[in-house]
């Protein structure tokens, strides 16, 4: 944190605003920042952020700070970050909020999301660098011809460059999220001639099916997530397939590259408690499943819905979800179990479903 | 002297019928409570059902909340359990209010009675209801139907006798 320097917030003749976003955090390394939340802004030159109750309090940094940044997913009760890693403090920085810092890097914390978008287009300004180019709009060097043939070049120009970028850019989607189809495919087509290979050998008895071959398909139908049908074992007993695949989970809830059928993910789920992982699958009334942390308690969890909900006065399941940063399926559930521990109570209106903490 | 709203009347998850089955007990009390209150304030002995969905017992027009008739089905069937409500009709629209009931009643009747001395002597219900000695008390006003009933809870008691004369109907208290 000791690379911000303090601010007016107003932007350069050249620098142009590309995002803003509300409610977030700073976070000086792993430690909260002592600012209150507010509004993070990144233009073509720099990363400003703007205390949300005090205006005054704006601080900014120049692009060229950050080495590298990364992503850091939303977790049970966590906010969605991003990790910025920043090059050391220049000699000549002017004085900002901290004098010293022991991290060489920090953190955005979104509290009202919006973590991914302004990742995207931090990944974009980072990649332009358009702080280096200071004027608005570089003329591209045509060579020979008047003036207004070269204005006119820039114009025609710089729209077709746009046009080029954009069709770059949809290729690029288009091919990114045919990557995981194409590994299917390919997946697929072996399973294809495998079967087809098997089928053969049983139309013409031309000698036995191999293990190997046996093996291998067996592996296929669990993967497309049928159970095996030779040996009939079901989850219970547990796959070696649904092992491993807990245990990948258990992890860094990363499943492998390839698509996941929902029952082999459940299945796996299911496993934790055997496998000793510290993750456990949990099944509300309502039939949603979520995985949570073995840690998180049910009392904790009432105990801190109650809280909200009395400090509040009452919330709806969008409020408590947007309070926490948790999805609105998740903080719906929680409110529900905390009514069904008789700790809340409901108000049921044309306004809407509200928790009110149960004064009955 | 205006009715005194029991705090849960302006707390807005009073009007939902609550899925809890232990939060559900102690507001359908509540509602009892507040319900036989209301109706002896107002000296109601008969309600309509759905002129009782509109007036202020089930209807808090401050907070914009009302019961919905699924509840107000619920809290008159609780009543009728206890003894308080009694149906007038098969489809139940209008019933009979007995914020106290006639065993109740017959108690007071009966107190008043051997308080003025007056066990062994004969009424007319109209009396009893209407005239000038029992002024001031209780049961002064009280409706024919719910008069007679507590008369004949007396009777079972052995404390009262009923009989019929040529122009109504008239008691002796022993």
């Amino acid at each position: 944190m000791d690379r911000f320097s303090w601010s007016n917030g107003l932007l350069e003749i050249n620098e142009t605003l590309v995002i803003q976003q509300r409610g977030v955090r700073l976070y000086d390394g792993d430690d909260k920042a002592k600012m209150d939340l507010g509004v993070a802004l990144l233009s073509t030159h720099r990363l400003i952020w703007r205390d949300i109750k005090n205006h005054e309090c704006c601080i900014a940094m120049p692009l060229s700070q950050i080495i590298y940044f990364e992503e850091q997913a939303a977790g049970i009760g966590k906010s969605a970050k991003i990790v910025i890693h920043l090059h050391q403090v220049p000699a000549n920085k002017e004085p900002g909020p901290y004098q010293y810092s022991k991290y060489s890097y920090i953190k955005l914390s979104f509290k009202e999301h919006g973590q991914i978008e302004f990742y995207r287009r931090l990944t974009e300004e980072m990649t332009k660098k358009r702080w280096k180019n200071t004027p608005v709009s570089q003329p591209i060097p045509t060579g020979t011809g008047s003036q207004a043939g070269k204005t006119r070049a820039v114009g025609i120009v710089g729209i077709e460059r746009k046009i080029e970028e954009k069709r770059k850019e949809t290729d690029k989607n288009i091919s990114e999220a045919f990557e995981d189809l194409s590994k299917l495919m390919v997946k697929a087509k072996e399973m294809v001639e495998l079967s087809r290979s098997i089928a053969n050998k049983i139309k013409d008895k031309q000698g036995d099916i191999t293990e190997d071959e046996t093996i291998r398909f067996k592996a296929y139908l669990l993967s497309m997530g049928i159970a095996n049908p030779v040996t009939r074992e079901t989850h219970g007993s547990g796959t070696h397939y649904h092992m491993q695949l807990a245990k990948q989970l258990g992890d860094m809830l990363q499943a492998p590259l390839e698509l996941l059928s929902p029952e082999d993910l459940v299945n796996a789920c299911k496993m934790f408690e055997s496998l000793k992982l510290p993750l456990r699958l949990r099944v509300f009334d309502s039939g949603v499943m979520v995985v949570q942390l073995q840690s998180h308690s049910e009392e904790e969890m009432i105990a801190s819905a109650l809280d909200n909900v009395s400090e509040k006065g009452s919330l709806t399941a969008e409020e408590f979800a947007k309070l926490l940063g948790l999805s609105v399926l998740l903080s719906k559930e929680r409110l529900l179990l905390a009514e069904k521990m008789g700790h809340l109570c409901r108000d049921d209106s044309v306004e809407g479903l509200r928790f009110y903490p149960n004064l009955f | 002297m205006s009715f005194e709203w029991p705090w849960q009347y302006n707390f807005p998850p009073f009007f939902t019928l609550q899925p809890n089955v232990d939060t559900r007990q102690k507001q359908l009390a509540a509602w009892c409570s507040l319900a036989l209150s209301y109706c002896r304030h107002h000296k109601l002995y008969t309600l309509d059902v759905m002129e009782a969905q509109e007036s202020p017992m089930f209807n808090n027009k401050k907070i914009e909340r009302k019961l919905s008739m699924e509840a107000i089905q619920v809290v008159f069937e609780e009543l009728r359990k206890k003894g308080n409500l009694e149906w007038l009709d098969k489809n139940k629209s209008r019933c009979l209010v007995m914020w106290r009931r006639p065993e109740e009643w017959g108690k007071l009747i009966y107190q008043w009675v051997s308080k003025t001395g007056m066990v062994n002597s004969v009424f007319t219900l109209y009396e009893l209801s209407n005239g000038d000695e029992t002024e001031g008390e209780e049961f002064h006003g009280l409706e024919d139907w719910m008069l007679l009933r507590s008369l004949q809870a007396l009777q079972t008691e052995g404390k009262a006798e009923l009989f019929t004369m040529d122009d109504g109907k008239g008691v002796k208290f022993f």
